[in-house]
């Protein structure tokens, strides 16, 4: 079973369309959309028989205003500022409370419970390629690491249930940890770039997080003909660093379209010079 | 007054939209002060000619365990809610994993044994530049390996809320931990969204999260064309004002991408983030909230 990745150091490089559209080159694939934060394949693939459960991520402390006494003990243990003293009480705040718990366990009057969030969600479906995983996280929930893991078993389970011999992961944007989830263990890394200003300067980023798991990377650079300069410059880099530059895709108003018309790019226009492009990188990976 | 630009899904167009309002504000006069909060891929020091104020590096507390002192008792496992602490009492081994540490501190204070203390590791930095008849601009950068950037996104939003001004913050894209804790520090958040099906659904997942926040939002739609009736209707029906419509042209994307400021050289572009400012802060309610 091969796992491939396609990340981006930063976000609106064309990582989704990438991934949209080496998904349907594929007869069978199970396609794990690893961005829980802004998951978005399914809107475009429209997967059926979904299967779906909730997730619990982190828990919050909550406060029992009643048996608080307002000895302000769980104020200064409190290491991310999320308790305040409120009249004779406390208040804690719910974007501030990182989950640890430490306030619930030495509240001398045991005012403090801990409250798990599970409003996440898990899905799985059947789409037109294949299976397709993907996880929405409850708003400002924690945790995104833990539901792509969970995405990554379903999507493996789903594999070998059905023989399915590729997986293909769309990894969240940035270099923190639901992308560390995304790439931790994973054959292959696809790190699509763009040269824009910082495409590089993140695409550095992204290879350093890359290179302490040791995949196999390769690099796509997208809409590369919006500044050739800028294009050289990572192809140089990339050269000096031993990667390799899989695939060079013309920038294309049509991609846009072909999303908004609810189809990759290679279903949507075929003959376009990207689409000729995204085959060939296909055939270079699978 | 501090407004967070904002997008449920990244490459949308905030950094285009934090950079060029800020440039345009400061060149209507206004004290203006911008905050890259995007740490994982702080992007907006590349539009300016900068001169480093002053570097700092963050810092979170991590345990150091005393094998010595170390009785195996496993307390410090058991209050760790992180996993980062690695224990064969058995085998009498005892590891941090440093990467999954938060930094709660509540190791240090389950060890009855005296073997627990703490030091720093560094999870980023906050650096200051000086932008020459602009203002100030503050960058959060976190390290490369670090799980979270919230720690490195608080400390930069604190010293650049030190300044005095209208404090712009490009918020890191999503709707988790790192998104939360930038909008939570402001007035007014404005989304920056594109109209495709993709656009549309990460905007309403993010004005779902604002809604719960209670944070007044506005939208401006970039990359727009004549097919997002979709996104409008949406708006029109949500009443969710419509800050601004940038349109989809091949020049503004070729520029920004090389890392110019387009409305530099478009004094329709200023104009129009200079009226974006404005509605702002009738929104605000008259500027009531400016310092």
């Amino acid at each position: 079973m091969l796992e491939t990745a396609v990340i981006s150091g930063k976000g609106g490089t064309g990582k989704s369309s990438v991934s949209a559209a080496l998904a349907s080159l594929h007869e069978r694939v199970v396609l794990a959309d690893c961005d829980v934060d802004a998951a978005n394949l399914y809107l475009l693939f429209r997967p059926d028989e979904e299967s779906s459960e909730s997730f619990c991520g982190g828990t919050k402390a909550v406060i029992d205003p009643d048996r608080c006494t307002g000895c302000l003990r769980c104020v200064a243990l409190c290491r991310f500022g999320a308790i305040e003293p409120d009249g004779k009480v406390v208040s804690i705040s719910e974007v501030s409370c990182d989950g640890c718990r430490l306030c619930a366990r030495l509240c001398p009057e045991g005012a403090i419970r801990m409250v798990q969030q599970c409003d996440s969600r898990l899905v799985s479906g059947t789409f037109r390629y294949g299976e397709l995983v993907y996880g929405r996280l409850a708003p400002g929930e924690e945790n995104s690491g833990k539901l792509v893991g969970l995405i990554r078993d379903r999507a493996r389970s789903l594999a070998s249930r059905q023989g399915i011999g590729h997986i293909l992961l769309d990894g969240p944007p940035g270099i923190g940890c639901p992308v560390i989830s995304t790439i931790s263990g994973t054959g292959r890394v696809l790190v699509v770039t763009e040269p824009s200003l910082s495409g590089l300067h993140d695409l550095q980023r992204a290879i350093a997080v890359c290179r302490s798991f040791g995949p196999e990377i390769q690099v796509v650079i997208n809409k590369h003909d919006l500044n050739p300069e800028g294009s050289r410059k990572i192809i140089g880099w990339c050269g000096d660093n031993g990667l390799r530059v899989t695939a060079r895709l013309p920038f294309d108003p049509l991609v846009v379209r072909a999303m908004s018309a609810g189809r990759t790019i290679t279903e949507y226009a075929p003959d376009a010079p990207v689409s000729k492009k995204i085959r060939n990188l296909y055939d270079r990976l699978f | 007054m501090t407004i967070a630009i904002a997008s449920g899904k990244g490459g949308t167009g905030k950094t285009f939209v934090s950079v060029n309002l800020f440039f345009s504000l400061s060149e209507e006069g206004r004290n203006v002060v911008l905050a890259d909060c995007d740490a994982e891929a702080p992007n907006a020091a590349g539009f300016f000619d900068t001169q480093v104020l002053s570097a700092t590096h963050i810092f979170q507390m991590v345990p150091v365990i005393n094998e010595q002192a170390c009785t195996w008792c496993g307390r410090c496992q058991e209050y760790c809610a992180y996993h980062a602490i690695f224990l064969v009492a058995s085998m009498e081994v005892i590891r941090v994993q440093e990467d999954l540490c938060h930094g709660c501190g509540a190791c240090l204070l389950a060890c009855e044994d005296g073997a627990i203390t703490e030091d720093k590791r560094s999870v980023g930095t906050v650096t200051q530049f000086n932008v020459p008849g602009h203002g100030v601009l503050t960058e959060a950068r976190m390290q490369t390996g670090v799980m979270s950037p919230v720690p490195v996104i608080k400390a930069a939003i604190t010293r650049a809320r030190s300044l005095p001004g209208t404090l712009i913050l490009d918020a890191p894209p999503g709707t988790s931990c790192p998104f939360i804790h930038t909008v939570a520090a402001a007035d007014y958040v404005v989304l920056v969204t594109e109209p495709t099906p993709f656009g549309l659904s990460d905007l309403k997942q993010s004005l779902e999260v604002l809604k719960q926040l209670n944070k007044p939002a506005g939208v401006v739609i970039n990359r727009s064309g004549t097919k997002d009736r979709e996104m409008q209707a949406f708006l029109l029906q949500e009443h969710i004002p419509l800050l601004l419509d940038i349109p989809f042209e091949r020049s503004i994307a070729r520029d920004h991408s090389r890392g110019r400021l387009v409305a530099a050289g478009r004094a329709d572009l200023q104009e129009n983030f200079n009226g974006m400012y404005r509605k702002i802060r009738q929104y605000v309610g008259n500027g009531s909230h400016q310092r």
